[in-house]
């Protein structure tokens, strides 16, 4: 940094023969990277392997591309926007409450129901984001807890949607679906697909003018505003676009389930998991929430059917505090997460891991 | 008249902050905005852009009233600023930093014009070679430039500029004085908070000091060195003020 | 139902200042550290256990056991402090959640399958105090002042031992607490050493009321959340009025409506006092 640097300077009205860069070349040329290819070959690799193997490995597989899709929708806001939700889960049981009783009340079909419900968490989000976002740190954070346990105890009190009990479809429905075995299967892949589509949305939004405003909200929100970031309307649509897809993902699997119930709905506990997810991965990377979904359901499963002891103790008894021990470990030692490890270490991979 | 700033006052509390600043700024100048630690200058600054709501008075920036704007609207208005104490985006790039100054300042760039201006403008304030690199990994002189970079990218027709020059060394205070004037010869105005005397009476048009939230003086360099209220301000004693602004000089 | 409002308030009165109490130690930990600590429900549950076990297998009167589960809950507090907090304690918010958190699973893991998840409780007596219309199980009665007590304690140390100025200082500006000589980290760890004992001494409380299991005590940390908001978050004075109000609304809401609208009237004025006066009820203006 001396004078000599600055002698033959360019206004910057003139333009200068740009350096090469990340964004150049039109908005395709901005979207098609190798990072993209890594990222599409995941989650499709992740969609057939768990649709070739029957019944039992669908099941487990449906479960990781559901986690990577409420992880990654939860990444938007977490991740890029930088605003701590520990409630997300909330999205996940409203949208399926809503699309549980169109199909259980109203008889309607599951494709509009899904949608229904992915509109309904929306407007829920739209409603809390203008209200709630206002809060920073801890405060947003206690306010998201709020919400999912004063959400489970209104759903609670309305008879229509069950009470405490909540709803149970009768099997008979799936009839309408190809029988019960063949609904699994739509479900299946209704979940696959719509998983493909809040990961490309994330990079999508990551790769955005958009996104450039949410990352420099969560570096310094009040920095990013005298630099023209609007930032109250900015981290709304990123709350109402983290909340669109839980919400159709929460119609499909509580459809899916055949019943739906508030503590099953508004489990703060996963809501708590989907962050840990986001975390082991990397946040506000596109990539890790994916590796952190699967990763951690992978573990979970491993531990679960484990035979090891440790210390009289049966690992598949302790398989929470092994994971818990695990979480430790990352958030002392690896706080930016696994793809964030990898990205900070070569800069190569920065171009594959996105 | 690019900026009328009317009678300006802030209370925090019971500490008047800011009291009763009036002056007007031509288009095309540079205004230098200088006063003891303490006497308001950045508080004023916080008063134009939309950061603290003014308790009495009003900010009027090319013929609109900026009063209860906030800061994203008084930056789509075409006022950019650097801080006093840096605030990179420390987990963006250098360039990506710049990028977010061109792409929600006045002219709302998409991120293709963005990158090419951001480019441009990290040329020109000697930052290029470091465009690539996260934020955070920048020393204090760079991020400074760093700050500068992202208020021009917005391509603004005010410029606030607080203290640029403080922790600079002597070679890097001259380069910044240079490029302070490369940019008011594109035309845009610029207000610059400074310590460094000599700089500041070097550069600016016209000088308006603060004390205690009060304007004491306001007028072209050379008859703001020479206000006996001016010098009493900064030192409380007259002979070694007169001293000190001699040394400056030579 | 004028007799049926003053049972209610006597009840709602007496669990609220042992609510009170556990906030106490949240809001502590939060006021001086900025940490929210997401292993208070599980750390109540161990207070609750210990009291249990303390009772059962030592025989010991189970206000005595109190004794022995808050210095148990203040060295599992600086142990915690130790591995989990320390290293996260300037980093962003969701490191010290999330590390917290991660003391919750490890807790809820072990004692679930040390305790396994089925119902507990202490089968201890005081005999009932009759006062008027209200009839008042005497260890409820024991259990409030003794919360009182213990407030009264608390804020003694804080604003007339030099420990508790050291904490009070370190709470106001680590920098410049550490600038003047204050060993903040040994501060910052005796904090959650004392935070982690209130909150395990109130689940001790607690047990001697209601039956409980490892998990109960995720209930209880929610209703933390919301006393510690209305009472200002860092305020652990403002904690025991904030406990008070929460046992009012939990014993007078169902002379009226359903009691199960309870949880969400509250969850509510937790949200209202965030968005309004998210200092507290109690609290200066910022």
């Amino acid at each position: 940094m001396s004078a000599q640097n600055n002698s033959g300077l360019q206004p910057p009205n003139t333009s200068a023969a740009p350096a090469p860069s990340r964004f150049r070349s039109g908005m395709m040329g901005r979207l098609l990277t190798p990072g993209l290819v890594v990222i599409l070959v995941a989650i499709i690799a992740a969609m057939i392997y768990g649709a070739t193997g029957g019944a039992a490995r669908r099941e487990a597989w449906y479960t990781v591309l559901l986690f990577v899709g409420l992880a990654s929708s939860l990444n938007i806001l977490l991740g890029y926007t930088g605003y701590v939700s520990f409630g997300h889960i909330v999205f996940f049981g409203f949208g399926g409450y809503i699309g549980f009783f169109a199909i259980y009340q109203l008889g309607w079909n599951l494709l509009p129901a899904s949608l229904l419900g992915g509109a309904a968490a929306a407007l829920l989000a739209l409603g809390l984001g203008l209200a709630i976002l206002r809060l920073r740190g801890a405060y947003f954070a206690l306010a998201t807890i709020g919400i999912n346990e004063a959400m489970k105890a209104l759903v609670i009190n309305i008879p229509a949607l069950g009470g405490p009990n909540g709803m149970v479809l009768n099997f008979g429905i799936y009839a309408s679906y190809g029988g019960a075995a063949q609904a699994q299967w739509t479900v299946y892949w209704a979940t696959a697909v719509l998983t493909l589509m809040v990961v490309l949305t994330s990079y999508i939004v990551k790769k955005s003018k958009f996104g450039l405003g949410l990352m420099a909200i969560r570096e310094d929100e009040d920095a990013a505003e005298v630099m023209g970031v609007v930032a109250p309307r900015a981290k709304t649509w990123a709350y109402v676009i983290s909340a669109l897809f839980p919400g159709i993902l929460g119609v499909l699997f509580f459809f899916k389930a055949s019943n739906i119930e508030p503590a099953a709905a508004f489990n703060l506990n996963r809501s708590i998991e989907l962050l840990v997810m986001v975390m082991l991965g990397g946040q506000g990377t596109v990539l890790g929430p994916i590796l952190g979904a699967g990763g951690y359901q992978l573990l979970r499963t491993t531990l679960l059917t484990s035979d090891l002891a440790l210390f009289g103790l049966k690992i598949k008894d302790i398989q929470l505090a092994v994971a818990g021990l695990l979480l430790l470990i990352i958030v002392l030692f690896i706080p930016v997460g696994f793809i964030g490890w990898l990205r900070s270490r070569s800069t190569r991979l920065r171009r594959w891991l996105e | 008249m690019i900026l009328e700033v009317k009678n300006v006052t802030k209370v925090f509390g019971g500490l008047t902050a800011v009291n009763d600043v009036s002056f007007d700024l031509e288009e095309g100048q540079i205004l230098g905005l200088i006063g003891p630690n303490g006497a308001g200058k950045t508080t004023l600054f916080n008063c134009i852009n939309g950061i603290y709501p003014l308790t009495k008075g009003s900010v009027i920036f090319r013929g609109q009233q900026l009063n209860g704007l906030p800061t994203y609207k008084v930056a789509d208005l075409g006022l950019a600023r650097t801080h006093q104490i840096v605030r990179p985006l420390n987990e963006l790039t250098v360039r990506e930093n710049v990028m977010v100054g061109a792409c929600f300042g006045r002219k709302n760039m998409g991120l293709g014009q963005a990158t090419e201006v951001a480019d441009e403008v990290l040329a020109f304030v000697g930052l290029d070679k470091r465009a690539g690199l996260l934020a955070n990994s920048l020393n204090v002189a760079q991020k400074k430039r760093l700050e500068m970079a992202r208020a021009l990218a917005a391509q603004p027709y005010l410029l606030l500029l607080d203290e640029v020059l403080a922790g600079l060394n002597p070679t890097e205070v001259t380069g910044m004085v240079d490029t302070i004037r490369k940019i008011r010869e594109q035309g845009i105005t610029i207000i610059m908070i400074e310590h460094i005397m000599h700089a500041v009476m070097n550069v600016s048009d016209r000088v308006i000091v603060l004390n205690y939230g009060t304007l004491i003086a306001e007028g072209t360099p050379a008859e703001v060195q020479g206000n006996q209220e001016v010098i009493e301000a900064y030192l409380g004693d007259p002979d070694l003020a007169e001293r000190l602004l001699e040394e400056e000089r030579g | 139902m004028f007799d049926q409002l003053i049972v209610s308030v006597t009840d709602g009165m007496l669990i609220g200042v042992v609510y009170g109490l556990a906030a106490m130690g949240l809001t502590l930990i939060f006021g001086v550290m900025n940490v929210i600590n997401l292993a208070h429900g599980p750390i109540m549950a161990l207070g609750m256990f210990g009291v249990y076990l303390c009772y059962t297998v030592l025989g010991l009167n189970p206000f005595v056991g109190l004794i022995i589960v808050a210095v148990l809950g203040m060295l599992l507090g600086m142990i915690i402090y130790a591995g989990a907090v320390h290293r996260v304690i300037d980093a962003p918010h969701l490191s010290s959640l999330l590390s917290t958190f991660s003391v919750n699973m490890m807790i809820i893991g072990i004692g679930t399958a040390v305790f396994s998840t089925s119902f507990r409780n202490v089968n201890y007596s005081l005999g009932t105090v009759v006062i008027g219309p209200i009839t008042v199980p005497g260890t409820r009665l024991s259990s409030a002042i003794l919360a009182l007590m213990v407030t009264g304690l608390l804020y003694l140390f804080l604003y007339r031992t030099r420990p508790g100025k050291y904490i009070r200082a370190v709470a106001n500006n680590r920098t410049s607490a550490g600038l003047v000589g204050i060993p903040s980290t040994r501060v910052l760890a005796m904090s959650f050493g004392i935070g982690t004992a209130l909150a395990a001494v109130a689940g001790g409380l607690i047990a001697m009321a209601l039956p409980f299991t490892i998990l109960s005590g995720g209930a209880f940390e929610l209703k933390s959340f919301v006393i510690v908001v209305l009472g200002g978050l860092g305020n652990p004075i403002g904690a025991l009025l904030g406990g008070i109000i929460l046992g009012l609304i939990e014993g007078l809401v169902p002379v009226f409506t359903k009691v199960t609208w309870v949880p969400f009237i509250e969850f509510v004025l937790f949200i209202l006092i965030l968005l309004v006066r998210p200092q507290g009820l109690f609290g200066a203006k910022q």
